[in-house]
């Protein structure tokens, strides 16, 4: 736990922006919500990940609306998830005493309960002497675009419904409308020993269920906290960072949607990249590019049945599309992600515009169809088993493959602007018709083999030709070019080239002297993707420098890197997709799935060079 | 027609069914459509069990089941009053709803076994939101709807015995 002083006026103000890494997450599997230090809830999409938002402060503190129950005093804020649970508690501690604000979505195992849609419980604490805090709920549906109805429903509480959606907050203290009617404000006093709860309770298109608070809502905190550590404790992962580990598998489960199986990239749209520049994005899609890598750390971690279903989600999902394959598509599959700008929000700390959608979904990246088959074969090599129609299924992409993989495309980063000759790309096509080759040999599928060993002995003697420079003694991003790609490290992790082949350990050299700083990487020189704005050191790519480095035998280079990276992660073990290097702090779409992937893969391949069991 | 003034039994079983089908229909698409969040075979089902999804399927039985005994007593009026035309059947749906929105939604925290009460509040067994005066609860175009669906039950049961007779 990390302690930090946090001044009154911090809390009071409603233009100040919390440091993306100053919050944590909570969720349920379908949707989740960001909380700051300060406990203000600032994010929250409703009813999953790609839904309108409810609470968007953290894209304007002004308009965004949030959820807030803080102390107006001068408090020192500690805050840590309860073990192997996603179940947040923020300790607040001031001159009159210190109080907990424990905060969750409750998940109900027996889906026939009557249960509210979503659920957001806030249970505060008294700890020690008094604390006086300030509650104020303010929703601002649908990216605050809605006018906000808020009615008093008695003692079932208070209500904002907007089209057939209703948000109802119940408690048991006091609490009255804004002066302006569209907030619900409070101010409880807290004394040690005493607990109030806060319920907020989500429905669309039916009939509310209101959840009592008092003791069954410490029932449904208790039954969460169970259902998440018996989900913990399948975690198969032995080795030494096993803390690091289980939070970032506990992240990953949170950004899975339980409702089909997808990996959302990040829960959150459009913070920043850079501040006050214009890479801001949403994230809250789920991208192919990381199908692979997400499949590895699911079967890495023995999460088998989570393995299963993102497998089943990928073909299902890619049905639409097949046999092409989109670059990213929503939780359930569908493929029409307009990206649209919304000018009335401010964006985080000035960063506009605020996108939601994603114009990425129309580009072509032939990297994709090695990510989907590759992570077929991982499924099946560890133990799963393919349906006749999925098989046939992979069999199409295959048959993309072999016609398409000399063409350009838009590459793994989805830069924006002509198509080119991605190296990196044709990895991916060779990883796809070895991953097709080997699912042959397993006896899962039916290809004619022959036609496929040629297609990829080709595209790897293109690779070794044109995408190796031997001048600079380095694969490069593009064919036949001179700059380099931290993604060129994955040639290594998915079993292209071994990592301690003479071209991949130069490869190795060259990317670290080009594209690294202070122990992290950058993804590629700044401009390649045709923007003229800074971005911080990605944070995946620097846990597949420690995999390069486990797998070809470096392990104490390997382990000082990974612990380097481990001490970028905020106070409750959280990343960002990217990291400022100068200041350390987290920059973009915020947890991160693909971050925590890697340090889950990246402390896989250390614990298998630490046994010897490197696959 | 009978002695009584009433279609045969048959016919009004099939014509029963059918204005029971319509209602339920424009109810159920209103709600997929988003203008209401009222599920009538919800909160019937609701009566009977705790559990969502029985509730949702006993509900409907239950539901289909009582639209086609109500539809009875419409055949009885129309024969009270020797007349049998949709409009009269519109009405008499747009009176029932009114009524329903008016008296019977409101009464339903104090006769549902499993509905919460804007005094009371939540309680283990009590969850369910009220449906509150006109069934406004659950969103502002639930007296439209649910009058529509009431009109189009009526029209039914009053339109099909008309065209029979012309």
């Amino acid at each position: 736990m990390l302690d930090s002083v946090v001044r009154s006026d911090a809390l009071s103000t409603r233009t100040a922006y919390p440091e993306i890494g100053d919050y944590a997450v909570i969720g349920d599997c379908r949707t989740a919500a960001l909380i700051s230090r300060a406990g203000s809830l600032d994010w929250l999409c409703l009813p999953h990940f790609s839904g309108t938002s409810v609470f968007a402060a953290l894209l304007d503190p002004q308009r965004g609306g949030r959820f807030a129950i803080g102390t107006n005093q001068e408090f020192q804020a500690s805050r840590r998830y309860l073990p192997g649970t996603p179940v947040l508690e923020t300790t607040f501690r001031t001159a009159s005493g210190m109080a907990r604000l424990i905060d969750l979505m409750p998940i109900e195992e027996d889906a026939g309960r009557l249960a509210p849609m979503r659920e957001v419980l806030r249970v505060l604490e008294g700890v020690e002497g008094e604390v006086i805090l300030d509650v104020r709920f303010e929703p601002r549906p649908d990216y605050a675009r809605e006018k906000v109805r808020i009615r008093s429903r008695g003692a079932l509480g208070w209500s904002c419904s907007w089209r057939d959606e209703l948000c109802l907050l119940t408690s048991d203290a006091r609490l009255d409308p804004a002066p302006d009617g569209t907030a619900v404000i409070g101010r409880v006093r807290v004394r040690a020993g005493e607990r109030l709860r806060f319920s907020l309770a989500y429905t669309k298109g039916d009939v509310a269920v209101i959840p009592p608070l008092g003791e069954h809502a410490q029932e449904r905190l208790h039954r969460t906290i169970e259902w998440w550590r018996r989900w913990t404790a399948q975690c198969t992962y032995e080795g030494a960072y096993r803390e690091a580990v289980q939070r970032s598998a506990i992240t990953l489960k949170l950004m899975t949607f339980a409702l089909s199986g997808a990996v959302v990239a990040a829960p959150t749209a459009s913070l920043p990249e850079a501040i006050g520049a214009g890479r801001n994005w949403d994230y809250r899609y789920c991208w192919l590019r990381d199908a692979t890598l997400t499949m590895r750390a699911f079967t890495g971690l023995g999460y088998q049945n989570e393995a299963a279903s993102f497998l089943q989600w990928l073909l299902h999902a890619t049905r639409l599309t097949w046999p092409k394959l989109q670059v990213m598509y929503d939780v359930y599959g569908r493929t029409n992600l307009k990206e649209e700008e919304l000018g009335h929000l401010s964006g985080y700390r000035g960063s506009r515009p605020v996108r939601i959608g994603n114009g990425a979904h129309a580009q072509v990246q032939m990297d994709i169809y090695g990510e989907v088959v590759s992570a077929a074969y991982h499924f099946v090599r560890n133990g799963g088993r393919l349906q006749p129609d999925e098989a046939k299924l992979l069999v199409g992409f295959g048959e993309i493959v072999c016609k398409h993989w000399r063409a350009p495309d838009h590459g793994i980063w989805e830069v924006r602007g002509d198509k080119r000759q991605y190296t990196f790309s044709k990895v991916m096509c060779w990883s796809a018709l070895d991953s097709l080759i080997r699912l042959q040999e397993h006896g899962g599928i039916t290809i004619d083999a022959d036609k496929y060993r040629q297609e990829r002995d080709g595209i790897a003697q293109a690779i070794e030709t044109r995408g190796f420079n031997e001048a600079l003694g380095s694969y490069t991003s593009e064919f036949d070019g001179d700059c380099l790609d931290a993604a060129l490290l994955l040639m290594g992790c998915l079993g292209y080239k071994d990592p301690g082949h003479p071209r991949m350990r130069t490869t190795f050299e060259r990317i670290h002297e080009r594209l690294g700083c202070d122990g992290l990487l950058y993804r590629y020189k700044r401009g390649l993707d045709g923007v003229d704005s800074p971005e911080g050191a990605f944070g995946i790519c620097s846990f597949w420098a420690v995999d390069n480095l486990a797998k070809r035998g470096d392990l104490t280079a390997a382990i000082e890197t990974f612990e380097h990276i481990l001490s970028f992660a905020n106070d409750v073990g959280l990343y960002a997709e990217e990291i400022d290097v100068p200041t350390g702090a987290a920059l973009g779409n915020f947890p991160q799935a693909f971050t925590h992937i890697g340090l889950i893969n990246a402390a896989i391949a250390l614990a298998e060079a630490e046994t010897g069991s490197g696959r | 027609m009978t002695s009584a003034g009433l279609p045969p039994f048959w016919s009004m079983m099939i014509w029963g069914l059918a204005a029971t089908v319509a209602m339920t229909t424009v109810l159920q698409g209103a709600q997929g459509l988003g203008l209401s969040r009222l599920s009538l075979p919800f909160l019937a089902g609701t009566f009977f069990t705790g559990d969502r999804r029985r509730a949702v399927i006993v509900g409907f039985v239950f539901y289909v089941i009582g639209g086609w005994l109500f539809a009875f007593l419409y055949f009885v009026m129309f024969a009270s009053l020797g007349l049998y035309t949709w409009w009269l059947g519109a009405a008499a749906g747009l009176l029932h709803g009114v009524f329903l929105l008016v008296c019977g939604l409101p009464l339903l925290p104090y006769l549902h076994p499993r509905m919460a009460s804007e005094y009371d509040g939540a309680s283990a067994i009590r969850q369910l939101e009220p449906p509150g005066f006109m069934g406004l609860n659950y969103g502002h175009r639930t007296p439209l709807t649910t009058l529509a669906g009431q009109a189009v039950y009526g029209a039914v049961l009053g339109g099909l015995p008309q065209m029979a007779m012309a």
